[in-house]
């Protein structure tokens, strides 16, 4: 029998790579030449003796990762360069809120400072040595407060001691001195300075205002002063200029 | 293209190219270090890949181009530079006769088609690899080759008759099979 088939189209038919109606009539030849017929169960032995050929080589684990470490490197690369800005970002937010505590706190401290002056003009003993005499004033405090601190000369002011009282801030004693300036009644607060104390009135110079209340703090030779009232922010300044200058 | 897509895309043929690639090579070394090439390359070449084109035949093309101009290919194309021409001759010598204990001795005969496989020069074994091992149609394993469909085809057929040859005739026999159609190039 006459056969025009040759083994490249067999191999195309086995491998479904003929046009529709030429395989057609491949599979009808197939039928009549047992020439072909044979050839093409040749091509079925190897293709199936080549299964095993598919998965001989497989990869060690090591190797697989250091692939997928190749090629998964310049990600990571990229994504800590996107990462640089919320970083940033992040550490911004960090600071403006630190930044923000620490600032909500200090006023805080001087709402402390503020509510020992009203509390003690609203007792119903302002103060625990009545004097408007210095020298009976500063011994008073003798034994009661781990420090000495020097009184000015009021005579002259319009400044008049009223008294003085013990006071605790941040479990410290300290002095609270009531002043009066006319109707106005001023009140000087003498504390041991501490880091603590440092921190939370480090940022004011000069007069500020709380509540209402005009305030000055200062710091000298270990004592932090305070000289808080209702009166104008230059009459509390010229009392702590006073104090400034005999401490 | 962005390298996540690249991951993702590439990972999956990470075991058919290993594969490929040590049946190219013959050695365990050799074939990490052209897979590692491999790598290389297409995440080099990555952004210049065209969506939409065939990315399994773009990284076998890599892969089989990277082997070719390696020491170790260039040794093995020296081996047997085969001619499609020589086709004629070399069938001459071919049966095409099938017996029924060929089939009882399939199991013998998988280890002589590896074998042959093994031996076979690399660019009849590229394409048995790329037809029947990795299942690719002619028009894909023309692309990882970069020749015609035509060549494709008759080197096939070619490669397949000499792999049923091994499985008929007995192993002493088989030394000769590529040196009798050695042509000095193309």
């Amino acid at each position: 029998m006459d056969c025009d088939q040759n083994s490249v189209t067999l191999g195309s038919y086995l491998d479904g790579e003929l046009p529709p109606e030429q395989a057609g009539s491949v599979r009808e030849h197939l039928g009549n030449c047992p020439k072909c017929a044979a050839e093409l169960a040749d091509l079925v032995i190897v293709r199936r003796a080549l299964r095993p050929a598919r998965g001989m080589f497989a990869p060690s684990s090591k190797f697989r990762k250091r692939i997928e470490r190749q090629i998964a490197a310049p990600r990571r690369r990229s994504w800590s360069w996107r990462l640089i800005p919320a970083t940033v970002l992040a550490a911004a937010v960090l600071l403006v809120v630190v930044a923000w505590t620490l600032y909500a706190r200090r006023p805080d401290n001087f709402a402390e400072v503020a509510d020992m002056h009203v509390s003690a003009l609203a007792s119903a003993n302002p103060v625990d040595v009545v004097s408007t005499d210095r020298h009976t004033v500063k011994p008073w405090f003798a034994g009661k407060i781990p420090f000495s601190f020097n009184l000015p000369e009021l005579a002259g002011t319009d400044f008049n001691l009223v008294g003085g009282r013990l006071v605790y801030f941040h479990q410290s004693p300290g002095a609270q001195l009531i002043v009066a300036m006319r109707q106005h009644k001023i009140s000087v607060l003498i504390f041991q300075d501490s880091p603590e104390m440092d921190r939370a009135f480090a940022v004011p110079m000069g007069v500020g205002h709380r509540d209402a209340f005009s305030i000055e703090t200062w710091q000298s030779q270990g004592l932090r002063f305070f000289v808080i009232g209702d009166a104008e922010p230059a009459s509390i300044d010229k009392l702590s200029q006073l104090f400034k200058t005999v401490n | 293209m962005n390298p996540e897509f690249f991951e993702s895309a590439a990972m999956p043929l990470f075991d058919q190219l290993y594969n490929f690639a040590h049946w190219l090579t013959g050695d365990r070394t050799d074939a990490e270090d052209l897979v590692q090439e491999t790598f290389a390359k297409a995440l080099k070449g990555f952004r210049s890949f065209e969506e939409g084109t065939n990315l399994r035949a773009w990284m076998y093309r890599i892969l089989r181009n990277t082997f070719l101009t390696s020491r170790a290919g260039l040794r093995a194309q020296n081996m047997a530079a085969l001619d499609d021409d020589e086709n004629a001759e070399f069938e001459a010598a071919t049966s095409h006769s099938v017996t029924p204990e060929i089939l009882l001795l399939q199991r013998e005969s998988e280890q002589k088609v590896m074998t042959a496989l093994a031996s076979m020069p690399v660019h009849y074994r590229e394409i048995v690899l790329l037809c029947e091992i990795e299942e690719m149609s002619y028009k894909e394993s023309a692309q990882v080759l970069g020749i015609p469909i035509g060549t494709v085809m008759s080197r096939l057929a070619r490669a397949r008759k000499v792999l049923h040859q091994a499985l008929t005739e007995r192993s002493t026999e088989k030394a000769a099979k590529w040196t009798v159609i050695k042509t000095p190039s193309r």
